[in-house]
């Protein structure tokens, strides 16, 4: 393997698999960070446990593009990334993760339902497996949010706090003709969560454009260390 | 809970019909469960091991977990992330099987916290390159693993079933780590000389994971009459030596210590003198990572206080709703 950056030819296939591939790579890659510094040890093995279904299905897509899966993870620069600027944030407080995963995932269980009756045999494929692990990170994220939301005052201002801050990326997790359904699904979570939705305004967006926030940079650099240093090895 | 009852039996190791009855079970090879007689020392010998047992598996997530975002492919990434998640479930049940003697996972993570509890002396070396990831599976684990199969017949039935899922994972663990190595050896004269500096590294401080020498060692007597211990350390320290060795030597690997060798009338790979100063020293909490390990942990608790305050709000909030 090269080190130097690669070169690709996106065709409408290929940017659906990466945009889908990316939002799984980044926000496992994120979870994993969590990996020995979570509140509980059970949470430990849950967050490790979403961050490897992520990984896996970023994966799968990759592999599906028929490009080496570890060239399009390894080799690309930040602008190639076709992620949605929400899951490149740094983790924040465990509120954040919750929060941004919850509405993350919601948006990706409503993707995965839908896809499962695909025409592209690889994605049907895929969704049939991912379907089933969304449904769980949505569950899992909900279970949380309502403890945090509805648990003490200090823990409902964090999540409250990472709600108003994630909310303005919410706008690139879903087709805005999908957002009225991703609405419907978050928010009689957020409201047993006893949550304020903030009104919909100004959106951040670009992650799909390959314009991204600082943050990702940073996030590559670390992931592609290896790679990028050790040119042609196999590991 | 179900294992708070046992804080308050009465037990003594000087009632001898009972002691009697109790060695004549470990000696027929019986499995002690939690609701039997045993002796005091036999609990707190237990308790120590068991909690210092998943301890370790817990602070062992960190030097590991240094590499889960740096690891160089997708599937290095996978594997690694699922083998620390696996040390974190190995702490889970370990703290559960301890919890049946009749202390709680607070208790003991407080001990852990406030540096009252020990964890493995290996755990306080730093991964500084990819090459210790394999390294550690290929060593640690594989040290870890001479010393845990003969738990799986530990005469605490909870520890020895624990133990036997703990085992099949470390072996597939300590696979996974040789192959890691296997792959550098193979590859860019780089990529082996990183495998070699690991294993200069690695090496020594693995010798020790067994603990003293037998001449030294204050519990083994004890353990081993109760079979909590069925082999001692020094056993397990040569069976560990005479397994690991060849294993190097088919790597292309040199080990970090010119005194050894075959010794063609017994059989077994002769090492030099281990510096159990250092070990000691690590012991005592000034090793190259102890105050950052410890530290690590202290800070996941502390930032985690308001989560698990939340929780148990919401639980109790739950509770009266219903």
């Amino acid at each position: 393997m090269a080190t130097t950056s690669i070169a690709l030819d996106e065709s409408p296939r290929i940017r659906t698999l990466l945009t889908l591939a990316d939002d799984a790579l980044i926000l496992g890659h994120r979870l994993s960070e969590w990996t020995g510094h979570a509140p509980t040890l059970e949470e430990e093995l849950a967050l490790a446990n979403i961050a490897l279904d992520l990984i896996g299905q970023a994966r799968a897509l990759y592999q599906a593009t028929g490009i080496d899966e570890d060239a399009l993870a390894y080799l690309r620069d930040p602008h190639q990334f076709r992620n949605a600027l929400a899951v490149e944030l740094p983790n924040g407080d465990f509120a954040f993760t919750i929060v941004r995963l919850f509405l993350v995932s919601a948006a990706s269980d409503a993707f995965w339902r839908g896809a499962v009756g695909a025409d592209d045999p690889d994605i049907a494929a895929i969704a049939g497996k991912a379907e089933k692990e969304t449904a769980y990170h949505v569950r899992h994220a909900a279970d949380w949010l309502v403890r945090l939301g509805d648990g003490t005052a200090e823990s409902h201002r964090r999540a409250q706090s990472a709600l108003d801050a994630l909310w303005p990326y919410t706008g690139e997790l879903t087709a805005s003709a999908d957002r009225p359904a991703w609405l419907h699904a978050v928010g009689p979570v957020l409201q047993r969560a006893t949550l304020t939705p903030p009104a919909d305004g100004w959106m951040q967006s670009g992650g799909r454009q390959g314009r991204h926030t600082e943050h990702l940079g940073h996030l590559l650099a670390e992931m592609q260390v290896l790679p990028r240093t050790y040119p042609g090895a196999t590991w | 809970m179900y294992t708070q009852a046992l804080n308050t039996r009465e037990t003594t190791t000087e009632s001898s019909p009972d002691a009697d009855r109790f060695q004549a079970r470990i000696d027929a090879e019986e499995r002690i469960e939690p609701n039997d007689w045993m002796p005091d020392a036999y609990r707190r010998s237990l308790v120590r091991q068991i909690s210092q047992h998943a301890h370790s598996e817990v602070i062992g997530m960190l030097p590991e977990g240094n590499w889960i975002t740096r690891a160089p492919s997708l599937r290095r990434k996978a594997a690694l992330l699922a083998k620390v998640q696996d040390e974190g479930g190995h702490g889970l049940y370990l703290y559960s099987a301890a919890e049946t003697l009749g202390v709680t996972r607070e208790e003991l993570q407080d001990q852990l916290l406030t540096g009252r509890a020990r964890y493995s002396s290996i755990f306080n070396y730093p991964t500084l390159t990819w090459a210790d990831i394999g390294t550690i599976g290929w060593l640690v684990d594989g040290a870890a693993i001479m010393n845990q199969i003969p738990l799986c017949r530990c005469s605490y039935g909870p520890y020895a079933r624990a133990m036997i899922r703990v085992c099949r994972e470390e072996s597939f663990h300590q696979r996974q780590g040789f192959e890691i190595v296997l792959t550098l050896c193979r590859g860019t004269p780089e990529q082996k000389a990183m495998a070699q500096d690991a294993l200069n590294r690695w090496w020594w401080p693995c010798l020790t994971m067994f603990g003293p020498p037998d001449t030294d060692s204050q519990h083994s007597d004890t353990s081993m009459q109760w079979k909590i211990k069925r082999f001692t350390n020094d056993a397990l320290r040569q069976k560990f030596v005479d397994a690991t060795v060849p294993q190097g030597h088919f790597l292309g690997l040199t080990f970090p210590d010119p005194d050894l060798h075959l010794d063609e009338a017994t059989g077994h790979w002769q090492f030099g003198a281990i510096d159990w100063a250092e070990f000691r020293a690590v012991l005592a909490g000034n090793g190259p990572c102890n105050r950052e390990r410890l530290e690590a942990r202290r800070k996941a608790h502390d930032e985690g206080a308001w989560v698990r305050d939340a929780a148990l709000a919401y639980a109790a909030k739950q509770r009266n709703a219903a």
